[in-house]
């Protein structure tokens, strides 16, 4: 009755005298026994909890919600980050730079757009569909599994060097590809109206296998009889996915949906190291822009309101991914 | 399935070899720029700039050697294990007890707050901790690198750990109390035991962001205290010299990953559904 099994040696010791008999009145009320000495270790003792959590929660507050109460501050200044200049009060003329007609501003959220949405859209289809091929019994199939978390798990920046140079124009096997499959040639990362589609492709092949993944342990969590019953009522395999698997692995799907959002908005190293948001500003995510308005033109105010604005954007995807889940979970 | 009659059975078998088949392409497009990164490694510069690309060559070790003789990357991948390593040391230190915390005792909100930080893009913080860090000296140290880390390893250890301290059977600990331990005693001596095989994928997880990173050490670190990624990403420059550099860079980066990954297996994908910031 007390499960403890094998797993418990150390528990060993307590020599398991008559605690199945405490246990029952122990449980309502365990703090009242929890006298293990008086006064101040008593009151540590008590308020335990707070001595688990609080150093993490403080810790991460200094670091988070210190940088984002100074960013939200310096987003009303204007500065370079020199010492010797100290910043200039702005007010909101940072925010109405940003929305009065930025170029630069315009294009990064058109590039970022443009980048998650299709990325997302490819990855989630792709990565259903995937889950959905590979939720079977076959040979291999742990293999498979740690092989698809390669992609996932690969130091981004040494995957960026790979495919930069697999897009090569004169030399890149991908190049090669295109040759060999009769495609007109292509430039890939070096021409402004591929190099999105091109960083796409990139990004469907590393996180795809994540999205399958995570489906992959929806759909296996499915109960069988549902499907045996479908099938005895004539339904097609087509329709079974349609009508159960997909309305009952959906709230997976959003959950993993919503993931990727977030971290698809934040993709820095994989653009950074193959096309530093080129050619020109071509492939300049939200997030790129940011980096170069901060640490190429030391624009510290800009950036930081900058920065305030990328927050929203990326809470007001989740908010609206969260009220799909909920609509329809 | 059920029904094996003569014909569905060779339907079925034609299905089989169809399904292999679909799963070995799909294998062969996910694995192959690995196979690439590492296959090229092995090729000289020249070799690589072949066009059509050399299936066919003289295996040389020359880039390896070059990358470990004529760079600093003894000295950079020293500095990268350093980060990771204390990044998880503290990481666990803070992010233990509040997993068990959570886990015990309840604090969700907490709990959701500790995931709000998945959320916020790298960038955020780089910004402000870039001025604070100058204006305290902590630019090129590795106090300011781990401290920058543990943005990463923190909520990570924290969420994953929260599943495994749940499963850590209540009736254990009550017992233990009932016999005089008090509640942190608890938590080191019957809690903490028990979930052994959690810390080891939390911790790996912990040290594959840490070890992946590249955009805080590209601001925070200088000369000092640049890790491999950066190093890495430093050899790009000169990729028209020496493309044999680049990919044996890459390939060594790469390669403790894989060794992790093969540890880890299916926890990473807990891992990485649950928490953690990344660049």
């Amino acid at each position: 009755m007390w499960g403890v099994g094998s797993s418990a040696g150390r528990v060993g010791k307590n020599k398991g005298r008559g605690m199945g008999a405490r246990k029952a009145e122990i449980r309502p009320r365990p703090r009242a026994s929890s006298a293990s000495g008086f006064g101040l270790s008593r009151w540590v003792d008590q308020h335990i909890s707070w001595f688990f959590i609080l150093p993490a929660v403080l810790f991460l507050a200094a670091v988070l919600a210190f940088p984002i109460i100074y960013t939200i501050g310096l987003s009303l200044f204007r500065w370079s980050g020199a010492a010797a200049t100290p910043p200039a009060w702005v007010g909101l003329g940072n925010y109405a730079d940003v929305f009065s007609g930025d170029p630069g501003f315009r294009n990064a959220i058109f590039v970022t757009t443009y980048f998650t949405g299709v990325s997302l859209l490819i990855e989630v289809t792709l990565g259903v569909g995937l889950a959905q091929l590979l939720n079977r019994e076959f040979l291999g199939k742990g293999i498979a599994r740690t092989l698809l978390i390669l992609p996932v798990a690969g130091t981004p920046v040494a995957l960026a060097l790979v495919w930069r140079h697999m897009y090569n124009p004169s030399n890149g096997i991908f190049t090669w590809f295109a040759e060999v499959l009769r495609l007109p040639p292509q430039r890939w990362l070096a021409d402004a109206t591929t190099v999105i589609p091109s960083l796409i492709l990139f990004d469907v092949w590393q996180w795809t296998p994540l999205i399958m993944l995570i489906t992959l342990a929806g759909l296996v969590s499915l109960p069988a009889d549902i499907y045996e019953a479908a099938q005895i009522d004539g339904a097609s395999q087509w329709q079974s996915f349609w009508r159960i698997t997909l309305p009952l692995v959906r709230p997976t799907i959003v959950a993993a949906t919503m993931l990727r959002f977030m971290d698809s908005v934040k993709t820095f190293d994989q653009i950074y190291v193959s096309t530093q948001g080129g050619p020109g500003i071509a492939s300049q995510t939200l997030n790129l822009y940011v980096f170069d308005q901060a640490f190429q033109y030391l624009h510290f105010g800009y950036a930081s309101a900058l920065l305030i604005v990328l927050f929203f954007v990326i809470l007001a995807g989740n908010v609206a991914l969260a009220s799909v889940r909920r609509g329809q979970a | 399935m059920i029904r094996e009659s003569g014909g569905t059975r060779r339907a079925g078998i034609s299905r089989q070899i169809l399904f292999y088949c679909a799963l070995v392409l799909v294998l062969v497009v996910f694995i192959f720029p690995f196979f690439w990164m590492a296959f090229n490694s092995f090729k000289t510069h020249e070799k690589i700039l072949e066009y059509p690309p050399a299936f066919v060559f003289a295996p040389t070790l020359d880039n390896f050697k070059n990358v470990l003789w004529q760079s600093n990357i003894v000295q950079y991948t020293g500095n990268s294990v350093l980060i990771a390593f204390g990044s998880l040391a503290v990481g666990m230190v803070l992010g233990l007890p509040a997993a068990y915390g959570i886990a015990r005792y309840g604090h969700r909100t907490l709990a959701l707050g500790i995931l709000v930080c998945r959320m916020i893009p790298g960038i955020s913080f780089l910004v402000p901790w870039f001025i604070v860090f100058r204006a305290l000296g902590l630019l090129d140290t590795y106090t300011g690198l781990v401290i920058a880390h543990l943005v990463i390893t923190v909520p990570l250890i924290t969420w994953i750990m929260i599943g495994f301290f749940e499963e850590v059977p209540v009736e254990l600990e009550e017992a233990a109390r009932i016999d005089g331990c008090s509640r942190a005693g608890v938590f080191l001596r019957i809690a903490l035991p028990l979930v052994r095989p959690g810390l080891v994928s939390a911790g790996i997880l912990a040290l594959i962001f840490t070890w992946n990173s590249f955009l805080f050490p590209l601001i925070l670190a200088g000369i000092k205290t640049k890790t491999l990624p950066v190093l890495v990403y430093s050899f790009m420059t000169f990729d028209y010299l020496d493309l044999g550099g680049v990919y044996a860079a890459s390939t060594l980066v790469t390669l403790p990953v894989i060794v992790m990954v093969l540890i880890v297996q299916r926890q990473f994908i807990r891992g990485l559904t649950l928490g953690g910031v990344k660049g």
